[in-house]
């Protein structure tokens, strides 16, 4: 097994395994969905129309929630420091923690999404599509805030600080996010556009989010 | 003299006080004069008077986009060249650069009223520069919570870097988005289509803003350097107290 996948697999052990929280970010989806119908009363033709906006919006602050551990933990007990002493290229490894991290954070949200559209009277033969640009979508929202947690963590700094550096960044994913699940609910507008610019969006995410979030380490913890 | 002769801070400070009064005297002058025009400049045929917060607005707007240019800039010195006085301008220019950004989006919005009937949409051109405001108050966050300023600093130079690559991307975005959902209400302002009695007081304006913008920088940048020795100093003096 290499390092990158051996990293993975730790990571991914160490939030399913007892005091991970790998679902705590779901279980803070469900309740804000839940919370909307409260705020915006429960008109059935409204949900239908924002319903997807609200799912986006829910996921984007559920994946925020989660980001505050993912250096924290390492940094406390000393093995980040061990990872950026390591044989294996700090980007690569970084890469490999928000890999984990998103397999245990956000994918669980991309799988309950369907059931949450459901009582937000979301079109069921569009919710698969939501499903898939929330699937295309949350990578690009795990390595940007890979960046934040990075910084926040070389300042001993996290939450709110965390969310103010993340969320101007994030607001290009959120807006291609909601238009592409908007086509595929009510729009006459295509489809293809905003899905594939979100896809891009998420790609170039994947290359910049690991190397900022190097460099942050490197000039922080140095 | 090089810009390596600078990362020597009294150099600098010597510089700083050489050209500061100099600078402060013409941005004075030119303000003066820059305003005048604007005044005495003629009123639009549609918007009346309202037309002279363009004076205001327009070169602030310039400004909070050359701003972070700087801030990036400065970013490129502190975290490849290491020149001690990158951070020191990074830092100096955030907070002058949300002024003008705020600058920018005030006059906008009070322009806005009495042109639009509203003060504010969620048109392309506005919601950009208010999520620019976002970035440059992330990046004063930062600072504020920072305990050391050498670790803020790169911090922060990495924020800048990363904002300076996503500013077009949000930019972009934001024009997608607006399209989509309403028509372009964008005031439309090509450079030709002004006519010359507006356009020479604005280009007065803009250049009187620029030089305000770099006399305040250099100003805090001196002020920085200050604020950073009396830092070491009191240390200094806490450890001398106790040993």
């Amino acid at each position: 097994m290499s390092a990158f996948t051996a990293l993975v697999v730790r990571d991914m052990r160490l939030a399913i395994r007892v005091g991970g929280g790998a679902l705590m970010g779901a279980l803070f989806f469900l309740i804000v969905v839940t919370m909307m119908p409260f705020a915006l009363g429960p008109d059935l033709a409204l949900l239908a129309r924002i319903g997807p906006a609200i799912l986006w919006l829910g996921a984007l602050l559920a994946s925020l929630l989660a980001l505050d551990r993912l250096f924290a933990t390492d940094h406390e007990d000393g093995s980040l420091d061990l990872l950026m002493t390591g044989g294996m290229p700090l980007e690569l490894a970084v890469a490999a923690k928000a890999i984990a991290h998103w397999l245990t954070t956000a994918l669980p949200l991309v799988v309950i999404s369907p059931v949450l559209g459901l009582m937000l009277n979301v079109e069921l033969r569009a919710m698969g599509t939501v499903a898939l640009t929330l699937l295309a979508g949350t990578p690009a929202l795990t390595f940007i805030g890979l960046i934040g947690a990075a910084l926040s963590v070389a300042l001993r700094r996290g939450g709110l600080l965390l969310a103010v550096l993340v969320l101007p960044l994030t607001i290009p994913v959120l807006i291609f996010g909601v238009a592409a699940a908007n086509a595929a609910v009510v729009g006459p507008a295509p489809f293809g556009p905003p899905f594939t610019i979100l896809c891009a969006l998420s790609l170039a995410s994947l290359v910049l989010g690991p190397v900022a979030a190097a460099a942050a380490l490197r000039h922080g913890l140095e | 003299m090089a810009v390596i002769d600078l990362a020597n801070p009294t150099r600098f400070l010597t510089l700083v006080n050489r050209v500061l009064p100099w600078l402060a005297a013409l941005t004075i002058v030119l303000f003066a004069f820059g305003l005048t025009r604007a005044m005495s400049a003629p009123d639009d045929y549609q918007q009346g008077a309202t037309v002279k917060i363009m004076f205001l607005h327009v070169p602030a707007a310039w400004l909070s986009m050359m701003g972070w240019g700087l801030m990036s800039v400065a970013a490129l010195g502190t975290l490849v060249w290491r020149h001690p006085l990158a951070d020191v301008a990074g830092k100096a220019a955030a907070p002058i650069g949300a002024a003008f950004t705020f600058i920018c989006l005030v006059t906008g919005s009070l322009w806005g009223r009495p042109t639009w009937g509203t003060y504010w949409v969620w048109d392309a051109r506005l919601t950009s520069v208010l999520v620019l405001f976002l970035l440059y108050l992330g990046v004063l966050a930062l600072y504020w919570t920072a305990e050391d300023p050498g670790r803020g600093s790169r911090a922060a130079a990495v924020l800048t870097l990363v904002g300076a690559v996503n500013i077009p991307i949000i930019k972009f975005s934001v024009d997608w988005w607006n399209t989509l959902h309403q028509p372009a209400s964008i005031l439309r302002m090509g450079g030709s289509a002004i006519d010359p009695s507006i356009l020479w007081p604005l280009l007065i304006m803009a250049v009187a803003f620029t030089l305000l913008f770099f006399a305040l920088h250099l100003a805090a940048m001196r002020n920085e350097i200050l604020r950073r020795r009396v830092r070491s100093m009191r240390i200094i003096q806490a450890q001398e107290v106790r040993a």
